[in-house]
C-alpha cells in the first residue's frame, strides 16, 4: 500500500486521463492498479473536435480530441454508479472554462464517496477557453486552485502543461494556492503536415504529443519540479515500460501514470506494477 | 475481446501490394463477426508506435486460425509483411460492432482493400442460404482481389476497374446502377465511394451498411480518436462502429 494525497493506494500507478475507460476491464483486473483518472469532465457534454483527432509522429501521436465527455450530470449518474463496481480509486479529472465552473463540479463530485480525488486539468491544449489559459499563468493558476481548494476537501492534484517556459513557476503557485500533488505532465503542442496534401493531419491543426516521444521532457520537468515544491510529483509522459517509471522516480516522482501505453499494450500498466516489485523505490 | 501474441501461420504475398496473413488464435476464430478488426502491433518497437486496425478476413475453424487480407501503403503494413511464419504478433480483437446480416438478396459492395471483410461476410451469407451479388471495383487489375473466392462460394461477381485492366471500365457506382434490385446493400472501401453509394441507396430506400475507416489508437472506446460524424454526434468508430447505418452517417 501507499499513500498518494492521503489517498490508498495498492501501488504507485495510475491509469492517466482520457487514455482510459471501462473498456480496459476486459483485457486487465483494473482492481490491481494504484487508481484510474477519469477523461476529463466538463459542466456541460462536449461534443469534441472534428476528425482526423488522432495521427501518429515518431514513437508518439498527436491528439486533439477536444475533451469529449458526457458532462457533469451525465457522469454522475452513469460513470460513478459504474466505476464503484470497482475496488480501484477513481480520480475524477475536472476541466472548465471559467473558477466559477472548475468550482461547482469539483463540489458536486465531493458528494459521492467513490470519487477519492479530484485532478484539476490546467493543462489541455485542445479547447479554445479556459484550461490551459489557467497553467500558462502562475497568477492565474493559484487563484483558480485556491478557488477550488476552498469548495473540497478531496485530495487536490493539480496536472500540468509543459507548454510554458519554465514549470517551477506554474508548480509554486499551484502549491500556494493549495494543492497537495502535483502530475505533469499533459501533452506538448504539436503540429503535422501531410506531404501530399500539404494540409495539416489533424481538422484541429495542432494537437497534443504524447508517448515516448515525450518521455525526455516529461523527465526534465518533474525532475526540475521536483527541486522546486515540496508536495509529491506523480510523472506522467510517454511511460511504456518498467524502466520509464523507473526513472521517474529517479527524476524525483512519487507515482506515474500511464496514458498512451495502454493504447499499444493493454497490460502495460499491469507489468509496471509488477516490474517495480523488482525495484526498491 | 483478447490481447494476445498470435503465431504466424502463413504469410503469403498474393501480388505487388497485397498479402494474406494467417494467426493462430482460438478466442478469435471462435468469436468474431464479418465487420469485425483486429488492432495489430506490426512490431514490438516503438516505431511504429500505434496499433494497426485490419479487417478480419476469413476464419478458419480446422485449425483455429483467421486470416487478414491487407495491402502495403505505408511503414506499418510493410512491416507487417516482412513478419515471418513462427514468429508472434501481438492482435487485440475481435474488435467493433460488425455487420447485422438481413435475410433478404444482398448486394455486397467493395471498393480496393474493401473485400477483405466482405469475404467473410459473404462466407457467413452462404451459410444461412443469402443470395448475394458481389461488386469489386479498383484502380487497376492488380487492385482486385478475392474475384475467384466470392465465386466459389457460388456467387455472381462484377468486376470494374478505373483503366478498364479488368472487367467493365469505369467506377463502382456505375455497376451499383445494375444491382438496384436488391434488398441490402453491404459496402466497404474508400470514403468517397461509400458515400455515392450511401445516397443511391436512400434514394432507392434500400438498408445500407457501410464500413468506415478512421485513424485509431486504443481500437476499444476509450480514447474518442476515431469519431465518426453521425446524426447522434460523433460515434467511434472502434467500438459503435465500424458498420453503420448509411442513413447515420453525416458525409
Ligand atoms: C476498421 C478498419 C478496418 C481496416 N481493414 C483493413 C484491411 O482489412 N486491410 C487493409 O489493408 N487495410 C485495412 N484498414 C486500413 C489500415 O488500417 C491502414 O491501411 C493502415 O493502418 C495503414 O498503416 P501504415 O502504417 O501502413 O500506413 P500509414 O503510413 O499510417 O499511412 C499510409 C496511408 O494510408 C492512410 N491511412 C493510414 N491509416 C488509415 C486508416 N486507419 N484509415 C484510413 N486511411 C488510413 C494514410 O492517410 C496514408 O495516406 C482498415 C482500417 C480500419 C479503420
Ligand atoms: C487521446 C488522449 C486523450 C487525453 N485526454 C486527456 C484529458 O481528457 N484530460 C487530461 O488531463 N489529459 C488528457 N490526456 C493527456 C494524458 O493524460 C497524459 O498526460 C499525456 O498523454 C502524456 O502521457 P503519455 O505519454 O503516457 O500518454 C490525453 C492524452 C491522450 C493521448
Ligand atoms: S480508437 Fe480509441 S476510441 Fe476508437
Amino acid at each position: 500500500m501507499v499513500k498518494i494525497a492521503g489517498i490508498e493506494m495498492k501501488n504507485p500507478v495510475m491509469a492517466a486521463s482520457g487514455t482510459f475507460g471501462n473498456e480496459y476491464s476486459k483485457l486487465i483486473d483494473i482492481n490491481k492498479l494504484g487508481a484510474v483518472i477519469s477523461k476529463s469532465v466538463t459542466l456541460k457534454p462536449k461534443a469534441g473536435n472534428p476528425p482526423p483527432r488522432i495521427c501518429e509522429t515518431p514513437a508518439g501521436m498527436l491528439n486533439s480530441i477536444g475533451l469529449q465527455n458526457e458532462g457533469l450530470d451525465a457522469f454522475i449518474k452513469t460513470t460513478i454508479p459504474m466505476f464503484s463496481l470497482f475496488e480501484v480509486p477513481l480520480i475524477v479529472n475536472v476541466a472548465g472554462e471559467t473558477i466559477e465552473e472548475y468550482v461547482h463540479i469539483c463540489k458536486q463530485l465531493s458528494k459521492h464517496s467513490t470519487v477519492k480525488g479530484l485532478e484539476l486539468n490546467i493543462s489541455c491544449p485542445n479547447v479554445k477557453k479556459g484550461c490551459i489559459t489557467f497553467g500558462i499563468d502562475p497568477k492565474a493558476t493559484e487563484k483558480l486552485v485556491k478557488a477550488v481548494r476552498k469548495s473540497t476537501k478531496l485530495p487536490l492534484i493539480v496536472k500540468l502543461t509543459p507548454n510554458v517556459t519554465d514549470i517551477t513557476q506554474i508548480a509554486k503557485a499551484a502549491v500556494k494556492g493549495g494543492a497537495d500533488v502535483l502530475s505533469l505532465i499533459n501533452t506538448v503542442l504539436g503540429m503535422a503536415i501531410d506531404i501530399k496534401t500539404k494540409k495539416p493531419k489533424l481538422a484541429n491543426i495542432t494537437g497534443g504529443l504524447s508517448g515516448p516521444a515525450i518521455k525526455p521532457i516529461a523527465i526534465r520537468m518533474v525532475y526540475q519540479t521536483a527541486q522546486a515544491v515540496k508536495v509529491p510529483i506523480i510523472g506522467v509522459g510517454g511511460i511504456t515500460t518498467v524502466e520509464d517509471a523507473v526513472e521517474f522516480f529517479y527524476a524525483g516522482a512519487s507515482a506515474i501514470q500511464v496514458g498512451t501505453g495502454s493504447f499499444i499494450d493493454a497490460q502495460a500498466i499491469i507489468k509496471i506494477i509488477e516490474g517495480l516489485k523488482r525495484y526498491q523505490i | 475481446m483478447i490481447q494476445e501474441d498470435a503465431l504466424v501461420l502463413d504469410q503469403k504475398q498474393i501480388s505487388d501490394k497485397y498479402f494474406k496473413l494467417t494467426l493462430k488464435s482460438q478466442f478469435i476464430s471462435n468469436n468474431s463477426k464479418p465487420g469485425q478488426f483486429v488492432n495489430v502491433k506490426v512490431s514490438p518497437s516503438i516505431t511504429p508506435l500505434l496499433r494497426r486496425p485490419i479487417s478480419i478476413h476469413k476464419i478458419n475453424k480446422e485449425n483455429n486460425s483467421f486470416d487478414l487480407l491487407y495491402e502495403i501503403v505505408g511503414a506499418g503494413t510493410e512491416i507487417l509483411s516482412k513478419r515471418k511464419v513462427g514468429e508472434k504478433i501481438s492482435v487485440l480483437g475481435p474488435l467493433g460492432n460488425g455487420f447485422t446480416i438481413k435475410n433478404t438478396p444482398a448486394l455486397l459492395v467493395a471498393g480496393g482493400m474493401g473485400v477483405a471483410p466482405l469475404y467473410f461476410l459473404a462466407e457467413e451469407m452462404k451459410k444461412a442460404s443469402i443470395d448475394a451479388v458481389i461488386l469489386i471495383g479498383g484502380k487497376r487489375s492488380d487492385s482486385i482481389n478475392c474475384e475467384e473466392d466470392f465465386k466459389k462460394l457460388g456467387f455472381n461477381v462484377f468486376v470494374t476497374t478505373e483503366d478498364g485492366s479488368k472487367g467493365e471500365k469505369g467506377l463502382i457506382i456505375n455497376l451499383l446502377r445494375n444491382h438496384l434490385n436488391r434488398q441490402a446493400i453491404y459496402a466497404c472501401g474508400p470514403k468517397a465511394m461509400l458515400k455515392e453509394i450511401s445516397k443511391m441507396a436512400a434514394h432507392k430506400k434500400i438498408g445500407c451498411q457501410v464500413s468506415m475507416e478512421s485513424y485509431m489508437a486504443c481500437g476499444i472506446g476509450s480514447c474518442k480518436g476515431c469519431a465518426v460524424k453521425t446524426k447522434s454526434g460523433y460515434q467511434m468508430a472502434c467500438k459503435d462502429g465500424p458498420v453503420f447505418n448509411a442513413e447515420e452517417i453525416i458525409w
